[in-house]
């Protein structure tokens, strides 16, 4: 678990462009902020957005932090949207950490590696949560909301609080309707039934 | 007045308006900042990692934004419009990515000379490892080789409050001031805290002897501004941004740090268990007083700094510091390219790396970028490819844009990629060189950047050369900004610049116009002389935003 106490917590994001990492990680951000933690959150914008691979470094602490990237070997969670992505940054992960990833391939690549393989992979990390986030965001109405599904898979490892989480996704998607507000808090709560049963 | 025009400074301090603190990307943190110290004209050209700082500026709807921003059509152009304004008086402000400021140059040289009239501060935003970038050049250099006065901020708080300095410095010693950026500080999120707003300068118009670079004039500015340079050092010896920490017992490890290196630094130095003396370093010219206390107190120093070892190569001269070991990137002791990492720092500390999971050997397929699904683009290659099969000893010369991906599988489709606007004149060099057939292949932004003159030039000389332009009408691969150069006014400017009328041809990118396009494309190769093709089709990822 991350140290709720001592209120430190350093995640890598991964996916690949144009799945929303960046939206996962406006509603962590908002939620830290609220909760009067320190934060840094190195983005990749430009080219790589181009159905490349995207990862951000996101850092939370109740002390001062000072590099915006995560040294490798450091890292408390690898929060990823799609498996391959999750395993690309492995060696960032801590000797304690915890992979949450989707078990959907993005397949854009013509060399995708056979997945039981890279799911096999992600096991090996000290802890991880695999979910099904493709079928859980249909669920919830459109297979975009996959990366709502995985913040709310990784939201019991996270060292905010849920309700603040679930306040941001509010406000994150109000500007585009109630419906999408809906859409994405069930996406939220099924990713989290799912990576707590 | 402010961002908040109709509201008294008085107002705005009741209201607590600007008190309130925002996560915000290192680049907004810039914008928020000329904002508040009372910007009243910004102009940029979009270019990953600087976008983000017009973007923020571009937020509010142009009637409530209480001062000019806009897009301009190249860099050297939006430092042309920034002069002006602040011949004028008023605070302006451009912003550009590293390579930029190369197309802004020009202007940009001269005006360490005219000097400024409001403050004008110049961003550039370098990119280290190149993540979306052609080289890594290191834009310290320039301030140095325009001798004016450079900010480099190692956070957040600092690009606020140096962009809030930079204008004030920028009066106080009538040059233009630098913002140096790079890309993790651009596009990495934190906490600011804002200040009090600060109201735009009134119109003033400059002095036509100053301003006017006649040998004459220019003599006499440039002699004051090398007259300025001890004025310069002594303001970044005395500012605050550059500290110093002895470690009272002397001798030892010191270290040298500067922009991001510094943040890497901090990060590993409770690993250490005899803390090395520290010298952050912010501004330029290079407090050199502050660099000669600390080598005087230590035995080796380590100069850690984002971009080229402009710092190291300062300390190593010709004659290298006689007793001392000095480390960096010229020594090898962190890497000579590329942006630095905490984990390189760690090394170069001589700190062993952090005791994480062990993954094991990984053979990890690659994930480049590529051309979105449906992209315009990529129906303009298959059909170009195509139409140059039997066509041996062709060469297709490309440019900045998404369209750069057609060099990667499955289309391998151009052969070079140098600079904005690099295509056109590059397939004229090859057309002359004996290259047939000699293709260009460029961006409608692109072409309305740098590519009107070069594509003049081959009209003058009729060149056997085939110029594509796609009309994506948008600049997609910055996030899809506006371009100036599309649909029909693209093909007035094509028209105006004298291309021969039945040599344009307008085709769009489809699938179902696949077997027509290579006709005219072929059409237009076995053309001996000029033309040109515009590919018409909007962005698949862009165009609805742009409608919306």
């Amino acid at each position: 678990m991350p140290d709720r106490n001592g209120r430190k917590q350093d995640i890598i994001l991964a996916g690949v462009g144009g799945q929303g990492i960046l939206s996962i990680a406006a509603v962590i951000d908002n939620a830290a902020l609220e909760e009067g933690l320190c934060l840094k959150q190195a983005e990749v914008h430009g080219m790589a957005q181009r159905g490349g691979a995207v990862q951000s470094h996101l850092r939370l602490s109740r002390e001062t932090i000072w590099s915006d990237l995560i040294p490798r070997g450091g890292a408390d969670m690898i929060l990823s949207v799609e498996p391959l992505e999750a395993v690309r940054y492995l060696e960032y992960l801590s000797s304690a950490g915890i992979v949450v990833t989707s078990s959907t391939p993005h397949l854009n690549i013509p060399n995708y590696p056979e997945l039981a393989v890279v799911l096999d992979t992600v096991r090996r990390a000290p802890r991880s949560v695999v979910v099904d986030s493709e079928k859980l965001a249909r669920e919830a109405g459109s297979s975009r909301a996959q990366n709502m599904v995985m913040l709310g898979a990784a939201a019991p490892f996270l060292i905010l609080k849920e309700d603040n989480l679930r306040r941001y996704i509010e406000a994150l998607f109000k500007p585009r309707g109630e419906a999408l507000v809906a859409m994405n808090l069930k996406a939220f709560d099924l990713g989290r039934r799912a990576a707590s049963s | 007045m402010s961002g908040y025009p109709g509201l008294s400074q008085a107002e705005l301090i009741k209201r607590e308006l600007f008190l309130k603190p925002e996560v915000l990307l290192g680049d907004e943190a810039v914008a928020l900042a000329a904002i508040q110290a009372g910007l009243t004209a910004a102009y940029s050209y979009p270019g990953t990692p600087a976008s983000e700082i017009m973007e923020y500026l571009l937020r509010p709807p142009a009637d409530k934004r209480g001062y000019f921003a806009s897009w301009s059509v190249n860099e050297k152009t939006a430092y042309e419009e920034a002069l002006g304004a602040s011949f004028a008086g008023k605070r302006a402000m451009v912003s550009m990515k590293h390579v930029g400021l190369n197309v802004a140059a020009d202007p940009f040289m001269n005006s360490a000379l005219t000097g400024v009239g409001g403050g004008l501060v110049v961003v550039a935003a370098d990119d280290p490892s190149m993540h979306s970038s052609q080289n890594e050049q290191d834009s310290r250099y320039y301030s140095e080789f325009a001798r004016i006065f450079c900010f480099e901020p190692s956070n957040h708080q600092e690009a606020y409050d140096m962009t809030r300095q930079a204008f004030d410095c920028s009066e106080r010693f009538d040059i233009p001031v630098m913002i140096r950026l790079t890309t993790r500080l651009s596009h990495s999120r934190s906490v600011v805290q804002p200040q009090p707003p600060r109201p735009q300068n009134d119109l003033r118009l400059g002095q036509g002897q100053d301003w006017t670079l006649l040998p004459v004039n220019a003599r006499r500015r440039f002699r004051m501004l090398l007259e300025r340079q001890k004025d310069l050092l002594q303001a970044s010896q005395a500012s605050p941004f550059n500290w110093l920490e002895l470690n009272p017992q002397g001798g030892g490890l010191g270290v040298i740090a500067s922009g991001l290196a510094f943040n890497y630094v901090q990060e590993n130095i409770r690993g250490l268990t005899e803390k090395p003396s520290l010298l952050k370093i912010s501004t330029y010219p290079l407090p050199e007083d502050l660099v000669r206390k600390l080598v005087d107190q230590v035995d080796r120093v380590l100069v850690a700094e984002e971009g080229y070892p402009l710092i190291e190569a300062k300390l190593r001269g010709v004659y290298g510091l006689p007793g001392k070991t000095l480390m960096g990137r010229l020594s090898g002791h962190l890497p000579a390219q590329g942006e630095l990492t905490p984990d390189s720092l760690r090394a170069a500390l001589d700190l062993k790396p952090l005791a994480g999971f062990d993954p094991g050997q990984l053979d990890l397929a690659g994930r480049p970028p590529q051309l979105c699904a449906g992209c315009p683009h990529a129906d303009t290659f298959k059909a170009l490819n195509k139409a140059l099969e039997g066509r041996p000893g062709s060469n297709v010369f490309s440019d900045i844009g998404c369209y750069t991906l057609g060099a990667l599988p499955p289309y391998n489709a151009v052969q070079t990629c140098v600079c904005m606007g690099a295509s056109i004149g590059m397939a004229k060099g090859g057309s002359d060189a004996g290259i047939r057939p000699s293709v260009a292949v460029i961006g409608d932004s692109t072409f309305g950047h740098s590519g009107l003159t070069p594509l003049l030039s081959a009209v003058q000389a009729n060149t056997d050369m085939t110029v594509f332009i796609l009309d994506n009408s948008t600049v997609a691969m910055t996030g899809g900004q506006d371009s100036f150069a599309s649909g029909p006014a693209l093909l007035r400017i094509v028209e105006g610049l004298g291309v021969p009328h039945e040599h344009i041809r307008v085709i769009e990118p489809l699938p179902r116009n696949h077997p027509e396009n290579i006709r005219i494309i072929g059409e237009e190769l076995d053309h001996r002389g000029l033309s040109v093709i515009i590919a018409a089709r909007p962005c698949v990822t862009y165009s609805s935003k742009r409608r919306g």
